[in-house]
């Protein structure tokens, strides 16, 4: 049993957990982390990206030492049929800039040495450790936690619940409800090994670059939901992730889905005569804006996951993780260096802070489009790339129909689509757009 | 690796996995049922590990040691109370590798 009491206890060890940790430990706070898996990382999957910038702001020089996979220099989109895709790409030679904007990781070595980090601050981690419930004193006031490992509590004055999308504690707490079936998307991933050489030749990449494929289509069978691939240094993660709710109703499995996206005559050959190392499932919260739970009270806050922190236009989930921990750790020090306690009302700085940052401001844009594109499912994943894939057909094929008549061709077919309510589809993605 | 090796069934999937299966305690447990409601029975498709299947009586069954704590049967099933979900103890379930 720990006797000792501290600053502060993290739950968790992902990115969120390992930005406050460390945070809070390099301004000298004491603070405990506790991290259920094996090893930092063992219960954590992403695609995985990331983004510099954020992580900078923690540990400037990173890239001299974090296992870093592939810069990101090439970003394509397609848009899925049956057969074909339409693609758009964008590629530039700024990228291969001194200090990249983006890199694909590996989550579980990447999360070791992010933790790492923390512990060279001074954070102590406790692995193999499950945190059961939150402690609560006469006052409703979070105090400690207590675990797996031994029956007594630890205490602390504030616990960051870092404890990703699945996070007990806040829920058991009723800190936080349990995700809505259709605020939480299920992602499957696989792991695909081939040589460095030979994934360069592929998608045309010179050492250290790497390129992320997103994919939307009629590969999620009318479901909402992205396929992706991305590069790693000698391994391709290639996975997709449609929401819960629609899974349900669907009755396609999973790994049948993800099957069918391999097979796709766009993909199969990038990823041909592969060695398949792990399979892999995750939840990603995709709720947005208006699913954003309380994030603080006395003697506690939420960060990453937990908090339903992911931007689901833009892919962007760990860095508003570490971010939200990093916020989190900095509001505590401050209320820490004034001698005050972790109430409510102290704590409230944390989501102030939040506020001001790009996290809440970028969630707050994109509000409407979670349940937009729920919504338009059968429209934006099915109609839409067919309706695309006809006219660049249309466009390209030459069989001796003249270019009027292929023409008019295209634009009855946009007619039709009107019917569908292509127009009214437009309008509300550019206004939950902007 | 032959293209038939990257499109294996789940339970051949998960054999690439590394597991520490805490034995005779399962962190998942269907509560009993005499018909599934839609939502537990949903998760004999849906489970991305295949661990639920439905018996010959009628009823969902489940064998979590190859579970990937992905939590999609906690969203479904736990708020009514179809089944209990908790953490593996600490150390034990799905280890990944690369995650």
């Amino acid at each position: 049993m720990i006797e000792e009491k501290f600053d502060a206890i993290v739950i968790g060890a992902g990115m969120a957990g390992n930005a406050a940790a460390y945070t809070m430990a390099s301004r000298g706070l004491k603070v405990l982390q506790l991290e259920r898996g094996e090893y930092p990382g063992s219960k954590n999957v992403q695609g995985g990206i990331l983004y510099a910038d954020m992580l900078e702001k923690i540990i400037p020089e990173f890239r001299d030492e974090a296992p870093l996979e592939r810069r990101l220099i090439e970003q394509r989109f397609w848009f899925m049929t049956d057969k074909a895709h339409t693609g758009m790409h964008y590629r530039n030679d700024d990228f291969n800039e001194e200090r990249p904007n983006r890199y694909t990781i590996i989550r579980s070595q990447f999360d070791r040495w992010f933790s790492r980090q923390a512990q060279e601050k001074g954070a102590i981690l406790l692995c193999e450790t499950t945190a059961l419930e939150l402690i609560r004193d006469g006052h409703d006031k979070v105090i400690g936690v207590r675990t797996d490992r031994s029956g007594g509590a630890i205490h602390a004055d504030v616990v960051v619940l870092a404890e990703g999308v699945n996070g007990l504690l806040g829920a058991r707490a009723e800190l936080r409800s349990v995700p809505a079936a259709d605020h939480v998307a299920l992602a499957v991933k696989e792991m695909h090994f081939l040589p460095a050489e030979t994934i360069e030749a592929r998608f045309n990449l010179k050492a250290d670059q790497g390129l992320v494929i997103e994919a939307a289509g009629t590969i999620s069978h009318g479901m909402t939901g992205m396929g992706f691939i991305y590069t790693n240094k000698e391994s391709i993660s290639v996975g997709i992730g449609c929401i819960v709710a629609d899974f349900a109703k669907n009755g396609i499995t999973p790994t049948q889905l993800l099957d069918n996206f391999k097979k796709h005559p766009s993909v199969a050959p990038l990823i041909a005569g592969s060695e398949v190392k792990e399979y892999a499932a995750h939840l990603i919260p995709e709720g947005g804006f208006k699913a954003v739970p309380q994030l603080f009270g006395d003697g506690w806050v939420i960060c990453g996951d937990a908090g339903q922190f992911n931007n689901a236009v833009h892919k962007e989930g760990s860095n508003l993780a570490m971010t939200s921990g990093r916020l989190a750790a900095e509001a505590i020090f401050q209320i820490k260096s004034r001698r005050e306690p972790m109430t409510k009302a102290n704590l409230a700085l944390y989501k102030k802070m939040l506020d001001d940052s790009f996290v809440m401001k970028d969630l707050r844009k994109y509000k409407d489009m979670p349940a937009l594109l729920h919504n338009s499912a059968a429209n934006l994943f099915l109609t839409y790339p067919e309706l695309v894939s006809k006219a660049m057909e249309n466009f390209v094929r030459v069989d001796g129909k003249t270019k009027i008549e292929k023409e008019k061709d295209t634009i009855r077919n946009f007619r039709k689509a009107r019917g569908f309510g292509l127009i009214g589809d437009a309008i509300r993605l550019a206004r939950a757009w902007r | 690796m032959g293209i038939e090796a990257q499109f294996q069934k789940v339970e051949e999937k998960l054999f690439q996995n590394r597991y520490l299966v805490d034995s005779g305690q399962p962190h998942i447990k269907v509560m009993p049922h005499d018909k599934p409601s839609k939502n537990l029975l949903a998760m004999t498709h849906l489970c991305p590990a295949g661990c639920y299947s439905q018996a010959e009586n009628g009823q969902v069954e489940l064998t979590a040691d190859g579970c990937l704590e992905c939590g999609t049967c906690r969203i479904l099933c736990e708020p009514a109370g179809e089944i209990t979900w908790e953490y593996p103890r600490g150390g034990y379930g799905i280890l990944f590798k690369f995650g």
